[in-house]
Order: C-alpha cells, then sequence, then structure tokens
C-alpha cells in the first residue's frame, strides 16, 4: 500500500520525497525513482487521485508544440524571420507560415514584420536539438503595433490567466484593456486610457509576485476596485 | 602535541554556525547565499543561453560553467589579486563537476548555464560553502534537478577526524590533512571528494562517516532556505 508524504498545497524542494509505493503517478516536476516518488524543482503539489503533480514556482521558459507565444523579431534572412521568445535558441517563422496571405518568393520580408516588431505565433514544431518553429496563420495572431510588452516569470503564466480566464478577463474588464499572455511570459497590453493601463500592469506584476498565495483572485479584485473604483467594475459585469 | 581541543572551542563534529538564503539577487534567474562561521558565499545562475563561442557548444548536451572567484578584501588581512588565476579556475572545474549529475543538461543543448561564485569573506570550506550556495541558486532558477549538492569540509588533524575545518586549523603545523567532500544527500552520492595532505584508508572512511552526519544538518538548512523565500 502506497504512502503519500505530502498534502495538498505544501511546498517542496528538489530531493523531497512526495510518495512511496506504486500506487501514485508523478507528473510535472516530479519523478519516479525505484519505489519512490521525488520532487525535482521547487513548486506546489496539487493531488489530485492517483496523480500527484507538482506545478513549479520558478522557471524559465521551455517551449512545447501548440504554445501561443509572443516575440521579438530579433533577424531576418531571405526564407523567414528569426524571433527572440526569451528562450536560449531564437525561434524561426518559415515564409510559407509568415501570414494568413500568400507572401511571394523574393518578397521585401521587411514589409511585414521589421526588426524589433513584436508579434503573436503558435509554436508549430520543437525538434530535439531545440529548433523551434512558429506560424502566424491562425485567429489572432499578428503583429503588436500599439500597446506595450511587460515580461514575467514562465511559470506565473498559468495564474495570470486563472481558471478559464477568470483572472485575465476581469483585468480586462475592470480596466478596459486589451490583453494577451503568450506562455513564454511575455505579455501584451493595451488600454485606451493610459492610466488603466498602467493599473493592468501594476496588476499582473502583483500576481507574478504573489502568485503562491490562496485567495489571489479576489485580493486582486480589491486592489482593482480600489484603483478604477467600484464603478467602473459594475459597469463593466452589467 | 596531541589534538585534544579545536582552536574556537567547538566539539570535533560541531559545525561552525549556518544559515542559508535564496533569492539574493534580483537580477538574476537564480540566487543565494550560504554562510558558514565566517565564510560568506553568494551564487548567482543565469540561462540557460545561447553559449558563444560557438566552438564551445555541445549540440547533444547543454554546458555548466562555474566561475569562482574570491573578492580582494574577502582574506583576513592579506590581499586577495583579483581575476582568474590557477586555483580559482580548478575550483570552477571541480564545481563544475559536483553540480553537473543532478542537473538534466540534454534539455538545453547548444546553450550554457552560467553559475557565479563569489566569496565575500573566507575561512576555509571556500569551495564547500560556494558548491552548496550554487546548488541552491539552480534549485531556485527552477532547474529540473535530482537532488540538492551539499558540501563539507573535513580535517585530519594528527589522530582526530574534525568536522568543517576552520583557516586556524587548516594552517595547523602537525599532521593535517583537509578533505572536502559533496554529496546528493538524498542518494549519498559522492560528487566531489578531494584531498590536501594525507589520511590512512580506515581514517578516509570515518571521514567519508563523518561528512555524510555533517551534510545531513546542511541539506536541512538549504532546504529550509528554499521553503522560507515563498513561505514569508
Amino acid at each position: 500500500m502506497g504512502e503519500l508524504k505530502v498534502k495538498d498545497k505544501d511546498i517542496v524542494v528538489p530531493g523531497d520525497e512526495l510518495a512511496d509505493g506504486m500506487d501514485f503517478l508523478p507528473a510535472g516536476g516530479a519523478f519516479r525513482e525505484g519505489d519512490k516518488i521525488i520532487a525535482s524543482q521547487v513548486g506546489v503539489i496539487s493531488v489530485n487521485g492517483r496523480l500527484i503533480k507538482l506545478v513549479p514556482l520558478n522557471a524559465k521558459y521551455t517551449p512545447k508544440k501548440g504554445d501561443m507565444v509572443i516575440g521579438k523579431v530579433a533577424a531576418i534572412t531571405n526564407n523567414g524571420w528569426f524571433v527572440d521568445i526569451g528562450y536560449s535558441n531564437e525561434a524561426f517563422i518559415p515564409l510559407r507560415d509568415g501570414s494568413m496571405e500568400y507572401i511571394p518568393k523574393g518578397a521585401d520580408l521587411v514589409q511585414y514584420y521589421d526588426y524589433n516588431d513584436y508579434v503573436v505565433a503558435d509554436i508549430t514544431r520543437v525538434s530535439k536539438d531545440k529548433e523551434i518553429d512558429l506560424s502566424m496563420k491562425g485567429p489572432g495572431l499578428r503583429k503588436l503595433s500599439e500597446g506595450r510588452i511587460i515580461k514575467v516569470n514562465s511559470a506565473k503564466v498559468p495564474r495570470i490567466i486563472g481558471k478559464q480566464g477568470s483572472m485575465i478577463s476581469m483585468i480586462k474588464q475592470m480596466t478596459d484593456c486589451r490583453v494577451i499572455v503568450g506562455q513564454n511570459g511575455y505579455v501584451w497590453i493595451y488600454g485606451v486610457d493610459p492610466v488603466k493601463e498602467l493599473v493592468a500592469v501594476d496588476a499582473i506584476k502583483r500576481i507574478e509576485e504573489r502568485a503562491h498565495i490562496h485567495g489571489l483572485t479576489d485580493e486582486i479584485k480589491t486592489y482593482l476596485e480600489n484603483k478604477v473604483g467600484v464603478k467602473n467594475a459594475v459597469q463593466q459585469t452589467i | 602535541m596531541p589534538y585534544n581541543k579545536r582552536f574556537d572551542g567547538r566539539k570535533f563534529d560541531e559545525l561552525r554556525e549556518i544559515s542559508a538564503e535564496v533569492g539574493v539577487i534580483p537580477n538574476a534567474d537564480g540566487s543565494a547565499r550560504f554562510k558558514i562561521g565566517k565564510t560568506i558565499a553568494i551564487a548567482a545562475v543565469y540561462g540557460p543561453r545561447v553559449l558563444h563561442p560557438k566552438f564551445l557548444q555541445n549540440p547533444i548536451k547543454g554546458v555548466l560553467r562555474c566561475n569562482y572567484n574570491m573578492m580582494s578584501f574577502s582574506g583576513s588581512g592579506e590581499r586577495v589579486r583579483p581575476g582568474p588565476s590557477r586555483r580559482s579556475k580548478e575550483i570552477g572545474l571541480i564545481s563544475e563537476k559536483a553540480l553537473e549529475p543532478v542537473l538534466d543538461l540534454g534539455e538545453f543543448p547548444g546553450a550554457v548555464i552560467d553559475v557565479f561564485i563569489e566569496l565575500l569573506q573566507t575561512d576555509a570550506g571556500t569551495r564547500c560553502a560556494g558548491i552548496t550556495a550554487a546548488a541552491l541558486a539552480l534549485a531556485d532558477a527552477g532547474f529540473p534537478m535530482k537532488d540538492l549538492v551539499s558540501a563539507i569540509a573535513i580535517g585530519r588533524i594528527e589522530d582526530k577526524i574534525v568536522v568543517d575545518v576552520s583557516k586556524e586549523e587548516e594552517d595547523y603545523e602537525g599532521g593535517m590533512a583537509d578533505i572536502p567532500v559533496a554529496m546528493m544527500p538524498r542518494t549519498n552520492e559522492i560528487t566531489l571528494l578531494q584531498m590536501d595532505g594525507f589520511a590512512t584508508l580506515s581514517e578516509l572512511k570515518e571521514v567519508l562517516k563523518t561528512a555524510k552526519k555533517a551534510i545531513e544538518q546542511i541539506y536541512k538548512v538549504q532546504k529550509d532556505a528554499l521553503r522560507e523565500r515563498y513561505l514569508k
């Protein structure tokens, strides 16, 4: 009979024994060694039936296929764009995936995305030697011409988005801002009212700092209400 | 003259006061401070990032690069000559070898993880303090690790085995051996074992046994420091 050595929501560190016996399965930052399940990262435990999942509290972004990311054009070649997505290797947008429309051979690629332009793109391929391909073909994938980019820790992205997007939609509603959160921790914010845009930036920074705290959604809600006024919040929910 | 009492009055198996703190350098991806007695080590981790010059890159797995440095004011009175030296290069290299077994570098082909170990104040056991701090910094940066690495310097003075050698003991005129040991405490795998001096086989076995006990104490301090950052 297996034995669980930790409780739900415990903070664990590398080398901690999470469970003994074959009744449990490791996920996330946990691994099995012999009969035991061991933590490999600093993180929070979430126990779901037989599954022991370790959600890391701090981690550099590791690209996964299907992730939507925000990146900055770092280099342009004659067959595509190289984009900095906050990973050690730059990601590549091949010409055929560069736009919804057809890009003829020999076209001036700067006309589409110039150096230092920010783009929203999907990861279509991550090879074994960590070459990353991006695509601009898809709904919402585009160049970001206005607004601002802030960088947050990619481990905190799920918290910024919240359950079924609860946190991010609350920020969007209360600050009248448009927000895109890339899985790599790059966040795009654009508000018509620059003051509210700053409030949104502060709120996101706050979530990043306090990601491991319970009841964060309520706390951020109070924070936003204080900053933009309850009126706005009520107005938006009607 | 037999060595019956330690210079600082500690018991033979007693460590100096140890403390650790994580996240001391906000700019770094991970950082830690480790203090043992008067020895203070600070470690900062950056990466994974692209490794230049390109010929140093390994397409199969990432590279761990440790930079060990003693501050010019860190010694006891004597000014330490700044910049790389034969000694600091060697200690950087053995720190890499001591830390590599816990990391999964296959995840970062072509990239480098930079670890900077700075010694603010030195009173023997600096490589051990450096490795211990670096392990904390790597964990803080969020790299998947099989375990932490903890290190301690054990000494043989005359016929006594002493834990956590101080500078005074290191300079002891009689028979002395200085043996730094680094371990993955969970599995008791040794990742660093050096010796300056000489010891018999039975003495060395005794040293390893003593090291294991001391390392368990350091391991606990390390784990508490990592948790502490998020419990505040």
